[in-house]
């Protein structure tokens, strides 16, 4: 339902922080039920745009910014977030914005709940309305029903897996019955691709509703599925800018990233992979929203091991129970030998590593420069980094041996970053996914567990950590066990990868099956048993 | 340019430029008002050295999560029960100070060891279980002070009463021990050399040890206990030794505090110690989650400056003696301010 009437008007925006200038001068339109695609490499300054847009304080914060929007024609002042939401536009951020202590329904309704009125109001006013329950959760449903998710909404938020989390903070911007303009900042990037599919679906139907919007995401598959027009953000200027019909992927990531790039190719390993390293017998995990309810598997030296699924089936249970950082019970043998469960310092102490999916809850020191962030696991588990006295009895940080190691990586991984000293809170999403793998290969592991190592992260930084990863493997050997959402990022890198379904392992088949074979999997409906492994 | 001025502005912080500006007209109107300006500096510098310490104690349960310590009332105490067995001892000067020193140590760990544990069960709500475990500690020290078996005449109520006095005068053991070490005076202002030497060193201690793999993986605690944890820390006992280290450092700065005051106040004294050094980290620059020993240095200089100045001038404009009035109102009044200023962490 595309009009010629303009919602939005963007006229030479431009920012920095401080000196660091991330938008220079952009300008461009957004119509009425238009669905504007914004595309760009992390640290682009696609965030910051739209924190602008929604008139978040950290842009005041920080010096505010230059050039004028206007919505509907007027001119827009926002001193605060909630001037936008007045104003109808309606925000998802790239970083969860939930109460983690309340529910679906409450989260959805925050500030707008249904309320009855009692005796008290009368006296006192309005503050002392009750909530009207029954209808708050009629009108979460209804959200949630738009969608076409599987959502309960009486569950905690703390206890949703990161997929539901997200639906949750988009049925809050669908609730709104006022928002004219919605900006989905990265909303797909920790959703599995049949839930982007749901929401993909959601957003299509809302633009044809007539709400406006403006999405972000690195899988550009979905932005031209989803978009009526594509931008590119390169540099702090837009280089491009096309109707989806007249473009296609390959072009829109070479106007990003400023070069070709090339196709990531799955090459079969030269050689047979022999001794078995990680043994997994019966694991159960207690992680709310990914329960591992008894699985098994054989990982060999030297593999690099998919582990993938719908989410809430338990794929990410896995690596986080046998880290520890969840309750687990099991057999785990490494090398053949029994190694205790739930220590994560005597795991660390094996030679494991691991990459949390949850990177600005456990992978991050947010507050601390980035510097401290890779090398600090390193420097506690494995006394890297650090000088001794007195034959051992005191330790201290070797803050030069820090930094040479975290510029190193700032290299190798591309970090885009004013300096080892910049805090990771104000790194930009996918630069600070770059920071938890490079503290992860800090550790110089013999055993790697990555969970989704490729969220948020632009095409070109994607071949680049991918690349990394399968570098890091056939070069010092190590073994990596990789748990993804995207079945192609696993095919593309794994010697085998295992489909988690109601918390066991559905099958285990080699990247060379068809994507078919993958998706019976996923959904229940092969019968391969647990054990059973196709060749 | 323009932004190169905004930027040092938010990093010293609207709220110490503003106190400084205030503090600094104070001096510019004292000689006015016939307040001596030589003996307003020495007055301003021997105050800050001997709460500087205190302050300081806080610093380490900042970092490792814990919050402001309300309940700094444990390690005084500590520090209060030295003083008392120094001087019991009889053992005077410098050494007496140490002797001091040594016996509220192991007082000062045991306790840290025990609020350590109840904090530990408390997580998130560790500032308003601190305020309580501070009150009951006064309390129940309130009887102890009568019954504990201490018998110095200098410290006994008068004629050969038991329990000991409200106020015990350290004159004739370590006053000033360590403030007239290599004191001098220079145009009026006495500069107590000892002290600052004293408070500096403490500050290097705590600095060297946030350079250690230990300070470290606290400081990280703090940050973040799930990551912290996720990289094999016992987050629980790094919380522990955090208390355990401020429990100790809070004893010994009571010590350096009654050696420049010249008094050791027992019963309900301590129980106003822990506002004032707060308040003074607070100004300093530091919150709830995140401090460092340039807030401590900064926030006590202010603080003590302002309440060292404000009662002295304003007595002097309105010519009666309002001193302790103005003292509450100027510290309370800071409090407030460092708390609605602070700039809040960003979640
Ligand atoms: N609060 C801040 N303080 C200082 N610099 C910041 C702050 N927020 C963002 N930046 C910088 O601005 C740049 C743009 O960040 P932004 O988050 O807008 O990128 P993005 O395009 O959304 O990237 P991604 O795809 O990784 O999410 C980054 O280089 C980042 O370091
Ligand atoms: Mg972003």
């Amino acid at each position: 339902m595309e009009s010629n009437e303009v919602v939005l008007k963007v006229e030479n925006i431009g920012k920095d922080f401080f000196g660091n200038v991330v938008l220079k001068s952009v300008s461009f339109e957004v119509k009425k039920g238009e669905v504007i695609g914004l595309v760009g490499e992390n640290g682009a300054g696609k965030s910051t745009l739209m924190n602008i847009l929604f008139g978040l304080p950290v842009i005041n914060e920080t010096g505010g910014f230059s050039g004028n929007f206007f919505l509907n024609g007027e001119k827009a002042h926002f001193s605060s977030s909630f001037d936008a939401l007045d104003a109808g536009i309606g925000m998802v951020h790239q970083e969860f914005v939930l109460l983690p202590g309340f529910t679906a329904t409450e989260n959805i309704l925050l500030n707008r709940e249904s309320v009855k009125d009692n005796f008290a109001v009368n006296i006192f006013g309005d503050r002392l309305k009750h909530l009207d329950r029954e209808d708050m959760k009629k009108r979460a449903v209804n959200a949630i029903n738009k969608l076409d998710v599987n959502l309960d909404p009486e569950m905690i938020v703390a206890e949703m897996p990161v997929g539901h989390r997200q639906f949750t903070e988009i049925a809050r911007e669908i609730d709104r019955s006022s928002t004219k303009l919605l900006i989905l900042d990265e909303p797909t990037a920790v959703l599995t691709e049949s839930e982007a599919e749901i929401m993909i679906k959601a957003a299509k139907k809302l633009a044809e509703e007539g709400m406006s919007i403006i999405f972000i995401s690195h899988r550009l598959h979905e932005v031209l599925d989803l978009c009526d027009r594509v931008l590119v953000l390169r540099d702090g200027n837009l280089v491009f800018e096309s109707e989806s019909e007249n473009t296609n992927p390959r072009e829109i990531a070479e106007s990003m990233v400023g070069r070709s790039i090339s196709d990531f190719e799955h090459t079969e390993r030269k050689k047979e992979l022999q001794k078995d390293l990680l043994e997994v017998k019966d694991l159960w995990v207690a992680m709310p929203g990914e329960v591992v309810k008894g699985v098994n598997f054989t990982v060999k030296k030297g593999e690099i091991f998919g582990i993938g699924g719908l989410a809430g089936q338990g794929k990410l249970g896995i690596a986080n129970g046998i880290m520890g950082l969840f309750p687990s019970r099991g057999k785990v043998l490494f090398k053949g030998e029994e190694i205790p469960l739930n220590n994560t310092k005597n795991i660390l102490d094996l030679g494991f590593s691991f990459v949390s999916e949850d990177r600005r809850g456990v992978g991050l020191l947010l507050d601390e420069p980035i510097d401290w962030n890779i090398t600090f696991t390193a420097m506690q588990a494995h006394e890297r980094f650090i000088v001794k006295y007195l034959g051992g009895l005191l330790k201290f940080r070797n803050d030069k041996e820090i930094r040479k190691e975290a510029l190193k990586y700032i290299d190798m991984l591309q970090i885009k970053c004013t300096s080892e000293k910049q805090f990771a809170r104000a790194l930009s999403g996918g630069n600070q996914q770059k920071v938890c793998l490079a503290k992860a290969f800090a550790l110089n592991p013999e055993i790697l567990f990555v969970s989704e190592p490729t969220r948020g992260i632009d095409v070109g930084a994607k071949e680049l950590v991918l690349n990394a990863l399968k570098k890091y493997n056939e070069e010092s050997g190590i073994t990596i066990i990789i748990t993804s959402s995207e079945l192609e990022e696993l095919r593309s890198i794994s010697d085998r990868i295992a489909i988690v379904n109601e918390g066991k392992i559905a099958g285990i088949l080699p990247p060379s099956k068809p994507a078919t074979d993958f998706g019976l999997l996923m959904i229940g409906e092969s019968n391969i048993n647990g054990e059973g492994e196709i060749k | 340019m323009k932004n190169s001025i905004i930027e040092s502005i938010e990093k010293i912080g609207w709220p110490r430029i503003i106190i400084g500006l205030f503090l600094a007209s104070m001096f510019v109107i004292a000689p006015f008002v016939g307040v001596s300006v030589g003996t307003s500096i020495s007055d301003v510098l021997v105050r800050f050295t001997f709460n500087g310490v205190l302050v300081l104690s806080l610093l380490p349960m900042v970092k490792s999560g814990c919050g402001l310590n309300f309940g700094l009332q444990l390690g005084i105490i500590s520090g209060l029960l030295g003083a008392v067995t120094s001087i019991e001892i009889g053992i005077t000067g410098f050494l007496g100070f140490l002797i001091a020193i040594g016996v509220s140590i192991p007082f000062a760990i045991l306790f840290g060891i025990i609020y350590g544990l109840l904090l530990n069960r408390v997580k998130g709500d560790e500032m308003v279980v601190a305020t309580y475990v501070g009150f009951s500690v006064v309390s129940f020290m309130n009887m102890m002070w009568l019954l504990l078996p201490y018998k110095s005449p200098d410290m006994i109520w008068g004629y050969g009463g038991t329990g000991l006095r409200t106020t015990i005068s350290v004159e004739k053991y370590w006053f000033h021990v360590l403030n007239d070490f290599l004191s001098f005076e220079i145009g009026g202002v006495y500069v107590p050399t000892g002290g600052f030497l004293f408070f500096a060193l403490m500050c290097l201690i705590v600095w060297i040890f946030f350079k250690s793999k230990t300070g470290t993986a606290m400081t990280a605690t703090g940050s973040n206990p799930v990551y912290a944890s996720s990289s094999g820390v016992n987050v629980n006992k790094m919380r522990l030794v955090s208390v355990i280290i401020s429990s100790i450092i809070a004893a010994i700065g009571i010590l350096v505090y009654e050696q420049g005051f010249g008094f050791i106040q027992l019963y309900m004294a301590p129980l106003y110690m822990a506002f004032p050094a707060i308040a003074a980290l607070l100004l300093g620059g530091a919150s709830v989650g995140k401090a460092t020993i340039a807030n401590v240095i900064i926030g006590t200089f202010l603080f003590q400056g302002i309440l060292t100045m404000t009662p002295s001038v304003i007595n002097n404009i309105i010519k009666s003696d309002m001193s302790e009035t103005i003292r509450i109102i100027v510290s309370n009044g800071m409090i407030v301010y460092a708390l609605t200023r602070r700039k809040k962490a960003r979640g």
